[in-house]
């Protein structure tokens, strides 16, 4: 039994707070992470998933409850601060990486992810080998492009370097946002295994949000489901691996009613 | 007489620079217009002006300028990030607001410098022709500014300040602090444009609480032409750019004054300048020049 490294207890997240369409997406939502899970999120639309994403990156302020790493609360945490243990990629590739800025200067940025940046000199060159290295396992020519504003890149391209620079610095938690979704289905494929690799290899603490319920069963070693701003239903181990396509949609289905 | 005109041209053009350096950080790296430019450049000729006239040295009283541009700079950042006003309103609010306190600063509409020492009466500038005094100042000051921003962008924090502006979720998903960047490029740019209204002023003789009306044109004039003029650069080239945009700009003014137009006429000439400038990838996507030609050519259509 590995270690807790996140906690959420009785999170309650609204949106629209005293106004008229206030709204209550987290509902007294509970979920214990241990160090090294890779758990897939499913769950129909509007059901939290992103609220619960935002929550604990600390994009939206949660209304109660707390939020735990490693036992100690982050909950009134800035979004900043987060980011030093922390972080995601999105689903959109546009969001991930800076347009003007080149692969190699968007990879510098993500090695100092949470840091102070200072008045000092940026080192650029002296990070080109590493990064060029780091690029080529991605087997999509990122290695050939560094130099090249991320702007001109291909969407899968984008998104595999927003990938690599989620992970350039471990992060103790990594959110994955539906970040193989805006992709054509082979490119969609490759980065899904290059990612299932990484976190294996690098025993990465990750959440996944995914509307393919194949990978969902396929990758992760747990499994949870999300239906009004709860969790309905989570799976980890020999059960999940027993899970199969049917019984999980006939459940995923049900929570649409 | 038309050499010396083209001496004063760069002159003007090397002291303007400050500007178009300036917008540069906010217009371009940040991606938004700051208004307040208006009223940082009026002021720092106001309070470079009134020190001097209180005997403070020009130096001093330059350095005065740059620190009240960046007040300004610092009064727009905390209404746009702090106060969530839209950045175009909170430039507005704080250039209207610097017409009073530049009133204040002279006590009266304008203030000459008549007999009053400048950075043009230093030693090694006292002593050049007429105009090239201007040059060789505006020379210096542009190239310390420039080495200076090439410098600073290549940092660790330049490269999150450009982050900031290039995509501001990924920066906060980073970690970088978007608000104080975003303050720290309006203290910045405000204290350059700061700077620019004291070298202006000095040049000039004067300072008027008028002078600001306009100088954003200006400013975004520098930027767009030389973008125009010199297409696809490397940051370190199009902040050398900005500065020769300048220039061109001056010698464009030349040519209309030498046309017959007078001085009333610049403001007119100077937005119709920009905007046909701004335009001109409009204008090369509706008249489509190649497609014209090429259906002009063949006979098989």
């Amino acid at each position: 039994m590995s270690k807790p490294i996140l906690e959420l207890r009785h999170v309650v997240t609204k949106v629209n707070r005293n106004t008229p369409e206030e709204l209550t997406l987290l509902k007294d939502l509970n979920l214990t992470i241990n160090e090294g899970d890779f758990i897939t999120v499913l769950g129909s639309n509007g059901a939290g998933k992103s609220t619960l994403f935002n929550s604990i990156a600390g994009n939206l302020p949660i209304d109660s409850g707390d939020i735990l790493l490693r036992g100690e609360s982050i909950a009134h945490e800035s979004e900043e601060r987060r980011t030093r243990f922390l972080s995601r990629v999105f689903q959109d590739p546009k969001l991930g990486t800076a347009p003007r800025m080149t692969v190699a200067e968007n990879l510098l940025l993500a090695t100092k992810r949470g840091e102070r940046r200072r008045l000092t000199p940026r080192h650029l060159n002296a990070h080109m080998a590493e990064f060029k290295k780091l690029t080529s396992g991605m087997g999509n020519g990122l290695d050939e492009r560094l130099t090249t504003p991320t702007g001109n890149l291909s969407g899968g391209q984008r998104q595999a370097l927003s990938f690599l620079m989620a992970t350039l610095r471990k992060p103790d938690i990594l959110l994955l946002d539906e970040h193989t979704a805006a992709l054509d289905p082979k490119t969609s494929q490759q980065l899904m295994t290059t990612t299932n690799e990484r976190i294996t290899a690098e025993n990465l603490t990750c959440l996944m949000i995914t509307h393919h319920l194949d990978d969902a069963l396929k990758y992760g070693n747990r499994l949870i489901v999300i239906g009004n701003g709860q969790i309905t239903f989570d799976v980890s181990g020999a059960e999940k691996q027993a899970l199969t396509q049917e019984t999980l949609y006939s459940f995923f289905s049900d929570l649409q009613d | 007489m038309t050499f010396g005109l083209g001496v004063s041209a760069i002159g003007q053009g090397l002291l303007w620079a400050t500007l178009g350096l300036g917008l540069f950080l906010t217009f371009r790296i940040l991606d938004f217009p700051d208004m307040t430019v208006e009223g940082t450049f009026p002021m720092g000729a106001a309070a470079c002006v009134a020190a001097i006239n209180h005997g403070i040295s020009p130096i001093w009283a330059t350095l005065i300028a740059i620190g009240v541009g960046m007040l300004c700079g610092l009064a727009t950042g905390l209404l746009y990030t702090k106060g969530k006003i839209p950045i175009l309103l909170a430039g507005i609010l704080v250039m209207t607001a610097a017409y009073s306190v530049n009133l204040r600063i002279m006590g009266r509409s304008n203030l000459t410098l008549l007999d009053k020492p400048t950075l043009l009466k230093l030693p090694f500038l006292e002593h050049l022709p007429m105009y090239f005094d201007s040059v060789m100042l505006g020379f210096v000051v542009i190239t310390i500014l420039t080495l200076v921003l090439i410098y600073f962008l290549q940092t660790e924090l330049g490269q999150a300040f450009i982050a900031t502006g290039d995509n501001e979720k990924m920066a906060r998903s980073l970690g970088i602090k978007t608000d104080s960047m975003k303050i720290m490029g309006l203290m910045v740019s405000n204290g350059v444009i700061g700077l620019g209204g004291a070298l202006v002023a000095q040049n000039d003789g004067y300072a008027d609480v008028n002078m600001g009306i306009g100088v954003i044109v200006i400013a975004l004039a520098s930027i767009i032409i030389g973008e125009v003029a010199f297409g696809e650069l490397t940051m370190n080239q199009r902040l050398v750019a900005v500065t020769l945009g300048s220039i061109l700009y001056r010698f464009v003014l030349l040519i209309v004054l030498r046309l017959g137009f007078n001085t009333n006429d610049l403001k007119l000439f100077s937005s119709v300048v920009l905007a046909l400038c701004m335009m001109l990838p409009v204008f090369r996507n509706v008249f489509n020049f190649k497609h014209i030609w090429k259906r002009g050519v063949s006979t098989d259509e």
